[in-house]
């Protein structure tokens, strides 16, 4: 993983310093919360529902057992002894004291961490595949790429102010699982006929009030101009884009309004009338760069293993842990272990300090002392030997994140929603716990298949709604909960909003009411082995309608 | 005056007029604050002073500006209450669960110390939900 250099350390260092000062003189009165309110957010310290939260920045997911552990110890001393890792690969604290977050900040720079950018109209931490290097079907490691854009675009003077946020995310392998097409920037990488490296660039990616599919405007962009070409989008967006409407100020907008072939053409302008040697990303750059997302030294085994082939004909749940959370590693023997965050009835993505710790020392021990963390609010170990994946799975399940349900049904997306978030209108949390536990992780989840919920309690869609094969949306109506449903939509290389299916239900139904949609799609698929989405893109929304809305009781809203 | 205190609510029904309460979080800390009758803040809603009338509630509000002002407090806002089940609680589900706690962690804000509103659940499908 990167390291910071000097230079790195010392600005993470005067930034934790300048927040110490800013703190001081807001507690002070010195300085009023509107003048104090840009500085804390670009610091990721929002003021929520209950209390100040803290967003830090776990760059492309990626994080050391150290880092782990510290995360652990800042949960125990300045928190509630637990964290929420987020859609964004980051993690949240929600209770931290403003008087105590110069100290927070810098307790994460004593690990390379820090929440610069977490906040704010400015380009945010840089997400990517969270299987990145490991990948089997890699085409080459996004993570050189997403901190080089990390690098250049921190505290970037003319992208500061930017009409709105701005975030790009990068995947490298075939499979996008970056969701690269709801970003505002999305890179996949390609080769072209000659074998180079470069990418495909996708714009006007988002989800939000206004969700849109981003749109290609290159085929093939070569790695060395990445930041040029980056630039390009980013100062066309910052001089075009709308200033006068936040709702409106997402570069999505500028896309819809203006015309993809016009953006394209005014970015091309911009690019081509670039310094060329300004931004220029030499190979040898790219390569030192590489280096560090090197993958380890992984001593040759054989592909099979005899104790997880024993393990798995007498342990059912070892069994189905091992075809749900564990995925084939590029290196043979090897394999990558998706431990998830969504035990039956707990909230999605938190994480007890105990449980951070748990998994820090198993990746010290197994995994050549790294951890991702996942846009699905999963942490994954990327490189375990087959050999131990027995010993991981045990150890897992001493500390409840054994469950077996990744990709599946109770593998739930959900934001924070009302219990935590304060422009939320409906709860999230919730309402995941109740599907959790209606279909549970056992022989119904896994007769249903591979299935993705995704829960918003707003418009905001922090909760990937939109992109939900079932995305579940909640508003608030006369003062009541009442949840939007949307069905068909993927955050994958077919990238797609989903439909909204009819009327809302209650907070009291809607669980109810996905069962019947699930219920509906194991009727009418054509074999185990068509999934949720393939059966709606099939068949369309209308079975499911008639089955919410003329079958059954229908909505209640 | 600032009225009476949340916990001890009278006889009359609130349904006839709006009543509000002030709320706001501590600077320093974040903590979500309610406005007394003595004119200061507490951690406890039950302890908030109930503002009858529009006139109160523009006045206490104003005083919260100037505690804003003073660096105590940030953002106050009035949170219109209503009587349940003999007690005063807010309104809005968003003002219960920020003067309880995330309602699928009991274990966590003012109703882990004891400090949510005396009214109990809102609805009775929040009874429902998970609590862990």
């Amino acid at each position: 993983m990167y390291h910071y250099d000097n230079f790195d350390a010392a600005f993470v260092a005067a930034r934790v310093e300048q927040f110490r000062d800013q703190v001081a003189r807001r507690l002070s009165g010195e300085l009023t919360e509107e003048q104090f309110r840009p500085h804390r957010l670009m610091n990721g310290l929002y003021l929520q529902l209950h209390s100040y939260m803290l967003r830090v920045a776990v760059p492309y997911g990626v994080l050391s057992s150290r880092q782990m552990r510290k995360l652990a110890e800042i949960a125990r001393r300045y928190d509630r002894g637990y964290g929420h890792f987020t859609t964004r690969q980051n993690i949240q604290y929600n209770w931290p004291a403003l008087k105590d977050t110069p100290d927070i900040l810098a307790e994460l720079a004593s690990v390379e961490m820090h929440a610069i950018q977490t906040s704010g109209n400015c380009i945010r931490n840089v997400t990517a595949d969270h299987f990145s290097g490991v990948a089997h079907d890699e085409i080459a490691d996004p993570r050189p790429y997403a901190e080089i854009l990390r690098q250049w675009s921190s505290l970037h003077p003319e992208f500061s102010f930017l009409p709105r946020k701005f975030k790009v995310a990068v995947n490298g392998a075939a499979h996008d699982r970056a969701v690269i097409q709801a970003h505002d920037i999305g890179l996949q990488v390609v080769r072209n006929e000659a074998g180079e490296l470069g990418f495909s660039v996708y714009v006007g990616g988002g989800l939000g009030r206004t969700p849109m599919i981003g749109r290609r405007i290159r085929d093939f962009l070569p790695e060395r101009d990445l930041l040029a070409y980056v630039e390009a989008i980013l100062r066309v967006y910052n001089l075009e884009g709308r200033r006068d409407n936040k709702f409106k100020a997402r570069i999505k907008i500028l896309v819809h309004e203006k015309g993809v072939e016009a953006l394209h053409e005014a970015v091309e302008a911009e690019f081509a009338a670039r310094d060329p040697k300004a931004l220029d990303l030499p190979a040898r750059e790219i390569e030192r760069f590489r280096a560090f997302f090197a993958l380890p030294e992984l001593e040759p085994k054989k592909p099979l293993s005899d104790r997880v082939e024993r393990r798995k004909s007498k342990d059912g749940r070892f069994a189905s842990f091992c075809a749900s959370n564990v995925t084939p590693h590029k290196a043979p023997g090897y394999v990558v272990v998706t431990v998830s965050l969504k035990a039956i009835g707990a909230p999605p993505g938190d994480a007890s300090a105990d449980q951070m710790d748990a998994v820090a020392d198993l990746a010290e021990d197994y995994s050549h002392d790294e951890v991702r963390v996942s846009h699905e609010q999963n942490l994954i170990l990327p490189h375990v030997a087959l050999d131990d994946l027995a010993a991981v799975y045990d150890r897992l399940a001493s500390v409840g994140l054994s469950t077996p349900n990744a990709g599946g049904i109770s593998d739930i997306i959900a934001c924070p929603g009302l219990d935590y978030c304060a422009l939320a209108t409906a709860r999230s949390i919730p309402v995941a716990q109740r599907i959790a536990q209606r279909f549970g992780d056992g022989a119904r989840a896994r007769a249903i298949g591979p299935l993705k919920i995704k829960i918003s309690g707003c418009i905001n869609a922090c909760g990937h709604h939109h992109v939900g094969h079932i995305g579940i949306l909640g508003l608030e109506r006369a003062g009541e909960e009442t949840y939007q449903i949307t069905l068909g939509g993927s955050g994958d290389e077919q990238a797609a909003i989903g439909q909204i299916v009819g009327p809302g239900f209650s907070s009291e139904n809607v669980v109810e009411a996905i069962e019947t949609i699930v219920d509906t799609y194991v009727g009418l698929r054509r074999d185990e082995a068509e999934t949720f989405l393939d059966a709606f893109r099939r068949v369309g929304v209308a079975p499911f309608k008639e089955a919410l809305y003329e079958r059954s009781a229908g909505s209640d809203i | 005056m600032l009225g009476r205190s949340a916990a001890a609510p009278s006889a009359r029904s609130f349904e006839s007029q709006m009543s509000d309460v002030i709320t706001a979080n501590r600077l320093s800390d974040g903590v979500v604050v309610f406005q007394t009758a003595d004119e200061g803040w507490s951690e406890d809603f039950n302890r908030a002073a109930v503002l009858a009338d529009q006139q109160a509630t523009a006045a206490a509000l104003a005083r919260a500006k100037q505690d804003e002002a003073g660096n105590l407090v940030v953002d106050p806002y009035a949170v219109p209450v209503e009587e349940r089940n003999g007690h005063v609680a807010p309104k809005a589900l968003r003002e219960a669960i920020r003067a309880a706690g995330p309602t699928n962690r009991r274990d966590l804000g003012k109703q882990a110390m004891g400090l949510a509103p005396h009214s109990g659940p809102r609805t009775a499908t929040e009874a429902d939900h998970v609590s862990l």
